[in-house]
């Protein structure tokens, strides 16, 4: 059974991908997902923002204080050499891609032009295979116009393409008017693959002090119907290569996805859940079923329910959902 | 610029810089002003740099200077060339060591920064006092005057000890020299190794204690013995001088840099000479040359090696001329016959006379005098005083110059206004706050100019007596001659006022000259400013014709993403109004300099500050002045006028800078000072305060016990108090059940208050419309400063709540009690505060407190106010520092006095019993008084006692009366930090905690040497990075509580008020009403944790919920009930360690500079929380039989 896809212009032994999080900051679970059937690995996302946030917090809490009073001129030993830059997340790179032979791709989240520039180049001489520009953006200001907010996203992957020769891969959210139409014009602009989707912490209210916090909600399955859908809608219409990602958590999850069109499947939630070797259950799961319905490769399933392939291409738009639930209850 | 390599550093760098290099291990103790020469070992240290055997040197702190002197004792003994820091109490320690050292001829070098040993108080300032107690030790002492002195005379003293076997002091001038920056010439390795010869090396090693040669070192001797071995010491003192001497010959010889073992500058044919030492040297230099020009005939000798004293070549340094002699001593020796230096020299003259040498024909006039005791200015004016002196008919002898002594009249006049400073130095005064980067951006400068051009340049810098809303004022000079200035300007050329806020605080004018500068930070446009200066800036500005410029750096540093950092701006336009460097170059230098002080701390900051550069000269402008005088307002009083007459007289003085200017009679003689004098010294230091809304309000009095300055109080009171209340006053019905009926208010002081916001954090009532909204706010104080110091002063007018009638263990109602210490001058949101306020609340009246040296002592007891106050019955804390090391054992001394002197009373009541009555004398002796009540009973008592004693007219009634107070219990209270409790002062903790006397203690753990600027302490957490533990703590966090509690008899409680307010409250109770010893370790946050001084009760919450610090009460009486006496109050840890330790920089830094280092070291902390947890779980749930 040949469970081999391309993405990215890389030959992959399998379409499991395992997505950008936690997990990836120790080496060892790197190696473990390796050993599991990872056939690709995204990083976890390097934030500039982070970077420029936490430069400023020590320059400030290592000066309060200091200067002020003639007995504690300073509070803190000089430090020679901060790692205050993307330092470790390069070496980062540098240390997976000598633990494993798979793909590395390194995930960045940037904050001004410069910064995607830049670090961008320097995952790229860290050895990095490819890069994920994790664009995650909330605007809330009332007068910036969707057109604007769109242009800053064909901007950024312009300017990553420009500055790197690695393919660059592009990760997104779902809120854009028209997801086909931003879909092509970032083909248009040299993106080499589209990430579906990105999942957004949504922050929560503790009741008890009345104060918002940060709450990370693991996805599940039922979070896999909107890549699917937009997977389905774009596959054969656009050049880059589709990710799907979002609530796959079964072999028969990646199956679906494949089906619609995605190159590849990438999971992330089920393995925190369940660990890292969870991998490979979700293999074997795939391969049951492939081995079940007599299918031999992951190649001849890839796209094979995708709009223009499934016999009621309307079934993947909108006013269908209605009907959908109308057929529900009918069937009550 | 020649190809010499210029440094610009200051004294304890330059003298680090050598004694780092040609030593091979550092034993330290923290101690200002010499703590920097220590940090900068360790620095390297932890850098990797190398000594000049390519060695990286071990760094090793102590507990103590003693300790670190036994290691030191130890170090030379086993063959290491060793080193050491100190200064003042340090020194006093090391003492007994040192006669050892030099008793067995060993090679040491110790660098010493002189400071004042604390006498009637303690000072951080420079003068001889140290130095001088140390001078019988049988050390050789060599005395730098200059920066470039301290780097030089660090090698000549190494060179010189291993030659000569006699162990050296070298000192210079704390703070004058050990923390001026100046440019001077780096030596380099290469000449360090040929000064340094290898031979003696070898030789030291060969002395040392080693199993393969063994020898015995350190016998005891008998009076047969030990006198004779005594004096074979003698060849080596005698020959030490000519090595000294020889060692500056061939010094020269390297590096250009002559020096003699008395240096003399002047006239040759001078009649007049001043003899002294140190940095005063240079500032006689420069008025000696000054005088010769202008037609006199004097001259300077400088002593540099002072022991042994080279009667000789003293003798030759002295022209044939000399008439008369002035020898100045920084130190003084109450009842001696002269001051050490003074009395050297007159002996040196009889022998050198009655020896021939020299060229002196016959002994000319000496007069001894001192000057600069704890870094007092000394000028060109006071040394051509001293000059004038030696000039008249009747010298006045063992005179005082710098002050005005009207008691004694020692003192000598000196004309203020006699300026020698060169045209072609550039003299510049910047006002500036702690917080807003002026000191480091005027290091910065100097820097530039000094590593830039071929000028000089030199930077002192004057700090505040207050840590929070701290002024500096950096005095800068840049000239092209070396700088022997060792004073402050009074004549500059450029005044910059970094902070609007000084404008009504300072007359900063008077030190301008004519035509001079005046820059200021302000939000004013060009025309507004005028209008904006208080008169007497008005009038000086027409007087002195001074141009003055305006920039609103507060926005421009803003914009720029800089916040309050204001530095980059200013300093940008010091260089381009000054002209020091052409305006081009000048941004070029600042942009280079950036780019490299910055890189280490990123891209980010980096970017900021050159902005801040970029956007800096288009808002920069020159102020058109007016010809006449229009300000409605003048500079504002430094007190207010209903003040007493003492805090008007002579702390206003001192807090409006005017203190040098006090005479000797304005002094109380012994030290002793009154309290409650904070309330006059209105600092006005916040830029918001919190504003409270009564409509919010739950009434349950957190604010009040968080915070740090007690300016948030309460009060619960008849509404007929409201009578004349302002209107702007704010009350409300109180909720409190015991007092329903009550009007309540909580109101701020707006002029104490620091702004810190930890109210705010503690406030937990929202508003249920807009969960952004507090019960307290914090709001911009200048608008409401008027409005709320009218709103104080009528609060303060409504009576406090009788104690009788207050619940002390519920913090709703414990709040009321008056604070008996308020507005200290500890930084703004400090973690250590609110206990002692807390204590103060709870025992303050019949509390008398032993406080080590540290912040405490500080924010506690330096001048010119203190926090400790009165309640209106006039009582309060008595309260006094003795040392650092020694404050369990002082106040174990209060406890066996108050004893005693309670014992007389009891004994004299019986035996007056029958004449007072024998219920009264019943009640008197077994009153209970363990309740607020019952303390007031047995007041009443003893006001009826004294009444009946009056009518008795004999001896013991006159006594009984006079001690009758000691019979209300007294509350003995030992305050101090981690260095004291856990390092420098255990053995007398311990041994206090040992002897079970009613003592306690109240431990404020901020986990590190917080005064003096964060070394680590046996208190400091794994993994925390602190001085000395550059790469983080390696070791765990001492149990100080776990080993007080092996003793059984001793109260013991962990705390921490911002996890848990209540639990510390009942600690508190408990402790105080325990018969016996008590120790409460309070977790106080603190500024040198990086944390975030706004809320910094989220931190000590994490830090609880993680197991990092546990909450628990160990109680001795509950075991006596055959309880278990641990009550465990934490919970197991829910909380990551690392989430903990993620959020403070001091942990989190770790991972910035060594990750790997930082996860082994994060893990291990998580099982040892684990581990500590289990193991106190167990202690608390063990039976007891």
């Amino acid at each position: 059974m040949n469970l081999q896809t391309k993405y990215l212009g890389k030959l992959l032994k399998s379409p499991i991908v395992v997505s950008a999080s936690p997990l990836s900051e120790n080496i060892d679970n790197i190696k473990r997902m390796e050993d599991a059937g990872a056939s690709a690995i995204v990083l976890y996302s390097l934030f500039e923002e982070q970077i420029r946030l936490e430069q400023i917090e020590l320059e400030h809490t290592t000066t309060i204080g200091a200067e002020a009073y003639a007995e504690s001129l300073s509070f803190f030993p000089q430090a020679y050499e901060y790692r205050l830059g993307p330092e470790e997340y390069l070496e980062h790179i540098h240390k997976s891609k000598q633990a494993v032979k798979i793909p590395i791709i390194a995930s960045l989240n940037g904050s001004t032009n410069g910064g995607w520039i830049n670090y961008a180049k320097k995952m790229e001489q860290a050895g990095a295979d490819a890069i994920e520009c994790n664009i995650y953006y909330i605007p809330t200001d009332l007068n910036l116009k969707g057109e604007e907010v769109e242009q800053t996203y064909i901007d950024i992957v312009k300017s990553v393409k420009k500055a790197v020769t690695i393919p660059v891969a592009v990760k997104l959210s779902p809120y854009f008017s028209n997801m086909a139409n931003m879909a092509k014009r970032l083909d248009d602009a040299g993106a080499d693959a589209l990430v579906l989707f990105n999942r957004f912490y949504q922050p929560d209210i503790d009741l008890g002090q009345r104060e918002v916090v940060p709450n990370i909600l693991l996805s599940h399955s039922s979070a896999m119907r909107l890549p699917m859908r937009w997977i389905a809608i774009l596959k054969g219409k656009i050049k880059a290569d589709l990710a799907a990602t979002s609530g796959i958590h079964t072999g028969e999850d990646v199956i679906k996805m494949l089906m619609v069109g995605a190159n590849v499947a990438m999971v992330c939630s089920v393995l925190l859940k369940n660990g890292i070797v969870h991998i490979k259950t979700i293999e074997n799961q795939m391969k049951s079923w492939m081995e079940e319905h007599e299918y031999n490769s992951v190649e001849e399933m890839i796209g094979s329910m995708s709009q223009v392939k499934v016999s009621d291409p309307s079934s993947f738009e909108r006013a269908q959902y209605m009907k959908a639930i109308t057929k529900y209850k009918l069937g009550y | 610029m020649s190809d010499k390599v210029y440094v610009t550093i200051d004294g304890n760098e330059a003298a680090a810089y050598v004694a780092y290099r040609v030593n091979e291990v550092c034993a330290i103790y923290p101690i200002t002003p010499s703590s920097n020469m220590g940090e900068y070992a360790d620095e390297w240290a932890a850098k990797g740099i190398k000594n000049i055997w390519g060695v990286v040197p071990t760094v090793v702190e102590m507990q103590s200077e003693a300790g670190a002197a036994g290691a030191v004792h130890g170090s030379l003994q086993a063959g290491a060339l060793t080193t050491t820091f100190t200064a003042s109490q340090g020194l006093l320690l090391k003492i007994p060591n040192m006669f050892k050292i030099a008793g067995e001829l060993t090679p040491s070098v110790f660098n010493i920064s002189a400071r004042s040993i604390a006498t009637h108080a303690l000072s951080i300032f420079g003068d001889h006092s140290d130095v001088m107690a140390a001078r019988t030790t049988g050390f050789a002492m060599l005395s730098a005057a200059s920066i470039q002195e301290v780097m030089d005379f660090e090698l000549i003293a190494q060179a010189s000890t291993l030659e000569s076997r006699i162990p050296f002091i070298m000192f210079f001038d704390g703070f004058r020299t050990s923390h001026e920056v100046s440019k001077i010439e780096l030596i380099s390795d290469e000449i360090m190794r040929q000064m340094i010869d290898q031979e003696l090396v070898i030789a030291h090693r060969k002395r040392a204690l080693n199993p393969d040669r063994p020898v015995l070192r350190g016998t005891a001797q008998n009076p047969d013995v030990f006198f004779q071995n005594r004096e074979t010491i003698n060849p080596f003192y005698d020959k030490c001088p000519d090595i000294v001497q020889k060692t500056m010959d061939k010094f020269a010889s390297l590096t250009g840099r002559q020096y003699q073992l008395f240096q003399y500058v002047g006239h040759p044919e001078a009649d007049r000479i001043i003899i002294l030492m140190a940095s005063g040297c240079e500032t006689a230099h420069e008025t000696v040359e000054y005088l010769n020009e202008n037609g006199e005939n004097v001259g300077v000798l400088k002593v540099r090696l002072f022991r042994p004293f080279d009667i000789k070549r003293f003798m030759q340094a002295i022209p044939s001329t000399v008439k008369a002699i002035s020898v100045l001593d920084r130190t003084k020796e109450p009842g001696a016959t002269g001051e050490p230096l003074y009395l050297d020299v007159i002996n040196a003259l009889m022998e050198g006379l009655n020896n021939g040498y020299g060229n002196l024909k016959s002994m000319p006039k000496v007069i001894g005098g001192r000057y600069g005791l704890s870094s007092k200015e000394f000028t060109p004016s006071m040394v051509k005083a001293v000059f004038d002196n030696l000039k008249s008919e009747k010298p006045k002898h063992h005179f005082t110059v710098g002050i005005k002594d009207d008691v004694t009249f020692t003192s000598l006049d000196f004309d203020p206004n006699f300026n020698i400073e060169p045209d072609n130095v550039i003299r510049a005064m910047f006002y500036g706050l702690g917080s807003d980067g002026t000191v480091s951006a005027n290091k910065n400068s100097i820097k530039i100019i000094g590593e830039n051009t071929d000028n000089f340049a030199q930077g002192y810098f004057v700090y505040d007596s207050k840590k929070a809303g701290a002024v500096t004022i950096s005095h800068l000079r840049f000239g092209p001659k070396p700088i022997r200035s060792t004073y402050l300007i009074t004549h500059a050329n450029f005044i910059a006022c970094h902070q609007t806020v000084f404008l009504e605080k300072y007359d900063m004018l008077k030190d301008l000259v004519d035509g001079g500068t005046f820059l200021i930070n302000a939000p004013w446009k060009p025309e507004e400013v005028w209008d904006n200066l208080p008169r007497t800036t008005q009038q000086r500005i027409l007087d002195k014709k001074a141009k003055v410029y305006v920039i609103d750096a507060q926005k421009v540093a803003e914009d720029s993403g800089m916040g309050r950092r204001i530095n980059t701006v200013m300093q940008v336009c010091f260089f381009a109004i000054s002209n020091v460097l052409p305006r081009e170059e000048a941004i070029e230098k600042i942009k280079d300099s950036i780019k490299k002080t910055y890189f280490r701390k990123g891209e980010e900051i980096v970017r900021m500050n050159l902005m801040a550069v970029d956007n800096t000269l288009d808002n920069l402008f020159e102020v058109p002045i007016p010809d006449k005088i229009t300000a409605k307002f003048d500079i504002r009083p430094p007190v207010p006028d209903y003040a007493p007459e003492f805090v008007k007289n002579v702390l206003g003085e001192i807090i409006a800078g005017r203190g040098d200017n006090l005479p000797v009679s304005a002094f109380p003689k012994d030290g002793t000072f009154p309290t409650a004098t904070a309330r006059y010294e209105k600092r006005n230091i916040a830029l918001e305060i919190p504003v409270w809304v009564p409509e919010l309000c739950i009434q349950c009095g957190k604010c009040a016990i968080v915070c740090p300055h007690a300016t948030i109080r309460i009060k619960s009171y008849d509404a007929k108090y409201l009578e004349g209340a302002p209107p702007t006053f704010k009350y409300m019905d109180t909720k409190e059940k015991d007092w329903i009926g009550e009007k309540y208010t909580i109101q701020i002081a707006p002029e104490d208050c620091t702004g810190c916001g930890v109210c705010v954090e503690a406030c937990p009532a929202k508003d249920k419309k807009d969960a952004s909204r507090k019960a307290l706010n914090m709001y911009p104080q200048v608008p409401l400063r008027e409005i709320e110091a009218k709103n104080w002063e009528f609060f303060l007018s409504i009576p406090d709540k009788d104690v009788t009638e207050i619940k002390v263990n519920n913090i709703r109602q414990q709040q009321l009690q008056l604070p008996l210490f308020e507005f200290s001058g500890a930084c703004a949101g400090c973690g250590e505060t609110p206990y002692v306020k807390l204590m103060s609340q709870l025992f303050g009246d019949r509390a008398i407190i032993a406080n080590a040296t540290g912040c405490s002592s500080i924010y506690g007891g330096n001048l010119p106010t203190t926090p400790w106050t009165v309640n209106k019955e006039g009582r309060g804390p008595a309260w006094s520092n003795s040392l650092f090391e020694d404050t369990a054992e002082f106040g174990l001394g209060f406890r066996l006095a108050i004893d005693k002197q309670k014992d007389l009373a009891i004994l004299l009541l019986k035996k007056l019993a029958s004449q007072l009555g024998e219920s009264l004398v019943d009640a008197l002796i077994n009153a209970e008084q363990k309740t607020e009540a019952g303390i007031k009973e047995q007041r009443k008592r003893v006001e009826l006692l004294r009444e009946r004693l009056n009518e008795i007219n004999s001896e013991d009634a006159i006594t009984l009366s006079e001690i009758a107070d000691y019979l209300v219990r007294k509350s003995v209270w030992i305050l101090g930090g981690d260095g004291w409790a856990y390092d420098i002062g255990f053995g007398g903790l311990d041994h206090v905690l040992a002897l079970g006397k009613d003592v306690n203690m109240l431990v404020l753990d901020t986990e590190v040497y917080s005064n003096t600027g964060g070394q680590t302490s046996k208190a400091t957490p794994l993994s925390a990075i602190a001085k000395f533990s550059a790469g983080g703590k390696p070791t765990r966090k001492k149990d100080l509580g776990l080993m007080a509690m092996t003793y059984g008899n001793v109260y013991v409680a962990s705390v921490a008020m911002g996890a848990k307010d209540d639990h510390t409250l009942k600690a508190f109770l408990e402790a105080e009403a325990y018969e016996g010893p008590s120790i409460i370790i309070a977790y106080s946050h603190c500024i040198a944790h990086g944390i975030d001084m706004t809320q910094p009760l989220k931190y000590q919450k994490a830090l609880v919920d993680s197991g990092q610090w546990l909450l628990y009460r160990y109680h001795p009486e509950r075991l006596k009930m055959g309880e278990n006496p641990l009550i465990l109050d934490s919970k197991a840890p829910k909380l990551p360690v690392s989430e903990y330790l993620n959020m403070e920089t001091r942990f989190k830094m770790l991972t910035k500079i060594r990750p790997d280092a930082a996860k082994e070291f994060f893990r291990q902390a998580q099982e040892d929380v684990e581990n500590r947890f289990k193991y106190y779980q167990y202690l608390a749930e063990r039976r007891i039989q």
